[in-house]
């Protein structure tokens, strides 16, 4: 996991013929992470995208050596199964052994609700669940979307002390938020309010 | 992967009606037409094998709009790419498991189906074996079209006007087929079959990747 990096040079993002942003750099080592600030529909949702590989960008490169776990707004969990049954189809795609998503629920506190279906939980619960799936697949490289959105005060601190772990064996974290996170960052990158269109073609 | 994804989409299918729904569907429908052109037994006999045929395009249609949009909705499908799978992989992956949660039980609900219209032994039979050609092609046109319409609103009823005229070979060679015995309509239906196995997972994966962006 320690080798892991991740390197975008001249990013630039344009969404429905407006550039977000342009001539983005970012280089995050073994260990390191960054916040992505900035006012809503600046682009920190679709950056995290494009360095998913979810969206091309409109110039520039992504490198990321190892995997890539997204947790943005979508949970990509079932609905009517429950927690764990959701969890284990994620750990059977990923070969994950299924003790992980015991000290995944552990770590995020939802231990209690590995038998409720996803359904029934709550917009924070869900989010938690999101962010177990992201702790099952064991990616050295994290792109958080709004991780703190739904958390409670305890539930913040939790994820805080999940990202210094991460960290601290050698991953890497990327985080988009309008609000200050719950742990350091090496560096934060202020996206600016969108310019006026007719920048790009 | 596409094994896991084709459990998933098969425990979906049958927690949600499961293998029951095309069965009974088949079965009402074919319990319903006589009531429709009276207890004719040579009318019956006659347009049987075509009632049949429609009922199994109707099946294939009925879960459209929950084989992709949910999935892209909720994120699934993004979270599959970025651990590596194509997009042409997961619409096969979701094919296959369309087909087997109606196909099989669609064959199964022929047998009954075809003693409730009187239709003969031979004529049962090439539904039979048009319909086991037929239903992967149904199938993999009900998922392209799923894929091609993931994330428009209000697409129940442009599926239907999608799938439909594409189902047309099909129908054709099917229902031929009972008309002039089987054998070279069949295999039309077969090369119809295997076309649109094949251009489903190409064309659906890149209707899901340009819908992406």
């Amino acid at each position: 996991m320690s080798d892991a990096m991740l390197l975008l040079e001249g990013l630039a993002c344009v969404r429905g013929g407006r550039m977000l942003f342009a001539g983005l750099d970012l280089a995050l080592a073994a260990g390191g992470s960054a916040q992505i600030a900035g006012p809503n529909g600046v682009g920190k949702s679709s950056l995290l995208r494009i360095v998913a590989g979810l969206l091309r960008p409109y110039a520039g490169t992504v490198r990321c050596e190892g995997a890539v776990a997204l947790t943005d707004e979508l949970d990509a969990l079932d609905r009517e199964r429950t927690v764990r049954q959701a969890l284990t189809f994620w750990a059977r795609i990923d070969e994950a052994p299924a003790e992980r998503i015991d000290a995944a629920l552990a770590d995020l506190r939802i231990a209690h609700l590995a038998d409720i279906p996803v359904r029934m939980l709550s917009t924070g619960q869900r989010k938690r669940a999101a962010l177990a799936r992201t702790l099952v697949t064991a990616a050295p490289v994290w792109l958080l979307d709004e991780p703190a959105n739904g958390l409670d005060v305890e539930s913040a601190a939790a994820l805080g002390a999940l990202v210094d772990r991460h960290r601290a064996a050698g991953g890497i974290v990327l985080a988009a938020s309008h609000l200050p996170l719950a742990w350091a960052q090496d560096l934060t990158i202020e996206l600016r309010a969108p310019r006026d269109a007719g920048e790009a073609p | 992967m596409i094994g896991a994804i084709i459990l998933r989409d098969l425990g979906r299918a049958f927690r949600s009606g499961g293998a029951w729904l095309p069965l009974a569907f088949l079965l009402l429908i074919a319990a319903l037409f006589p009531f429709a052109v009276g207890p004719n037994a040579t009318l019956l006999a006659q347009t049987g094998g075509g009632l049949l045929w429609i009922a199994a395009l109707l099946a294939s249609l009925l879960p459209i709009d929950r084989l992709i949009e949910p999935d892209r909705e909720s994120g699934v499908i993004d979270q599959l790419v970025l651990r590596g799978a194509g997009e042409g992989s997961i619409v096969l992956a979701k094919g296959i498991a369309h087909w087997l949660s109606f196909g099989p039980p669609l064959l199964v609900a022929a047998l009954p189906a075809g003693a409730l219209l009187k239709l003969a032994p031979e004529t049962l039979q090439t539904v039979m074996i048009g319909l086991a050609l037929g239903t992967p092609g149904l199938a993999a046109l009900a998922i392209l079209v799923a894929a091609l319409t993931a994330g428009l609103r209000g697409s129940g009823a442009l599926t239907g006007l999608l799938v439909l005229p594409l189902a047309v070979p099909i129908l054709i060679f099917g229902a031929g087929a009972l008309q002039f015995g089987g054998g070279s309509a069949l295999k039309m239906v077969a090369a119809c079959s295997l076309f649109l196995c094949v251009a489903a997972p190409i064309a659906g994966g890149a209707a899901l990747r340009a819908g992406r962006e």
